[in-house]
């Protein structure tokens, strides 16, 4: 486009100077394009694909009668969600009996000190083989195809009979962020054994209690 | 001036090929963050939206191939099981429609005839209370007619547990115990001679 001006004024004025003049072309509308275009594609993509966290419920016992599976009370670890990202946590189980005298909760949080070194202390034995296992992987001491590492670790957390069963209950106060993210801390610790169940109504007193909240404003909400 | 032009070139066709487009969403939803590493599938899956003021958005996907049209299957038996007959120009319209919805299907007919301005007042949830429970009619068709299908969960991190708790229970009436939860990623490093202590 320059160039043809170029050539045009040579024609008029005569020189011939104007006609040695390197052509060039005005790249201004087409740097504005772009930039136009980038601001849009970077407006309207994302450039990460959200990722998923995999979570397997049991399925809900349709015959109302029947017996729930038992588990070992020395190795139950009940985590409650409670409000204002706090958790409570206590060990054992509750027998009818102790309804009108509960066991005292603990209270954490979320963060690495709180939960997480609770829960890999509890399960320190299986934290360190699986990592142990992974390390060999990596250096090559163990030859096991790249696709079936997954499987081991998996067998690994079968076979564990020492570390905690962790049975999540979520109180209503509690929100989504930090139900993903007591799940996120499972696979973090490589707990074996962990479920969701519903909060019975004794850990709702429970937290109601630890957490200062009066049952009759709870109810209300 | 060439060089600049080249790295915007070069930055342009870097965008084209690595990112997709963002379907737009019906309400805003801050994801809770995980260390998982799978990502999203494309298809056979369907997603719940729950939004921070507890609304229920329904999304599903068309299959992985392009003739197959789940999402119109899926409107056509919702019709019949309510008694709205939905035209062929409104099948159409759900079929090729982004984002997740979140509405009665009584109205399901005014919001695909509607603009996009007055779509965004229609949407006030799926019912999900036992009355009229629309969601688990939703998952059933869904599943009828693809069989496939997984289900996803996306919500927010400040919505409150019982609305999430509501829908897992309806999804685990209808047999679904493999649920993804949308998250997005976050690193974390474990040391290991601290916990040694």
């Amino acid at each position: 486009m320059a160039e043809i001006i170029q050539a045009e004024k040579g024609g008029k004025g005569g020189k011939k100077r104007a006609k040695k003049l390197l052509p060039h072309m005005d790249m201004t509308p087409m740097v504005d394009l772009m930039m136009l275009l980038i601001t849009f594609f970077m407006l309207t993509t994302s450039l990460s694909k959200s990722k998923v966290m995999e979570m397997i419920l049991p399925p809900k016992l349709k015959d109302p009668n029947a017996e729930p599976p038992k588990i070992i009370a020395s190795r139950t670890l009940n985590i409650l969600l409670g409000p204002e990202n706090k958790i409570y946590w206590y060990t054992g189980g509750v027998s009818p009996d102790e309804y009108n005298n509960l066991p005292p909760v603990r209270e954490t949080d979320y963060s690495a000190e709180g939960i997480r070194a609770l829960l890999l202390e509890r399960n320190r034995a299986l934290f360190r083989k699986i990592n142990d296992f992974e390390q060999q992987v990596l250096e090559g001491k163990i030859k096991i195809p790249r696709d079936s590492v997954q499987s081991a670790i998996s067998k690994l957390k079968t076979d564990d009979d020492t570390g905690p069963i962790v049975l999540i209950k979520a109180y209503k106060k509690a929100n989504y962020g930090n139900f993903v993210d007591i799940l996120d801390e499972m696979n973090i610790c490589g707990i074996a054994r962990y479920t969701i169940m519903d909060i019975a109504f004794y850990e709702n007193t429970m937290v109601e209690k630890a957490a200062g909240i009066t049952p009759s404003t709870a109810s209300t909400n | 001036m060439t060089p600049m032009v080249d790295t915007f070139a070069v930055i342009l066709i870097f965008l084209l090929l690595t990112s997709q487009m963002r379907s737009p969403e019906p309400a805003n939803v801050d994801m809770p963050f995980s260390i998982s590493e799978t990502p999203i599938p494309d298809v056979n899956s369907m997603t719940f939206l729950i939004s921070n003021d507890s609304k229920v958005y329904f999304n599903v996907d068309n299959g992985p191939d392009t003739t197959l049209k789940f999402r119109r299957k899926i409107l056509e038996e919702m019709g019949k099981a309510y008694n709205i007959e939905f035209t062929d120009k409104e099948l159409t319209l759900f079929e090729k429609y982004p984002s997740p919805i979140g509405l009665p299907i009584q109205n399901m007919k005014d919001f695909l005839n509607a603009n996009s301005a007055e779509r965004k007042n229609m949407e006030t949830g799926i019912p999900i209370d036992s009355a009229d429970n629309q969601l688990s009619m939703w998952i059933l068709y869904a599943r009828q007619v693809n069989p496939n299908v997984r289900a996803t969960i996306k919500g927010d991190s400040e919505t409150e547990i019982p609305a999430v708790q509501k829908v897992l229970n309806i999804l685990q009436e209808k047999n679904v115990n493999r649920f993804n939860l949308v998250t997005s990623l976050e690193a974390v490093k474990i040391n290991l001679d601290e916990i040694q202590k």
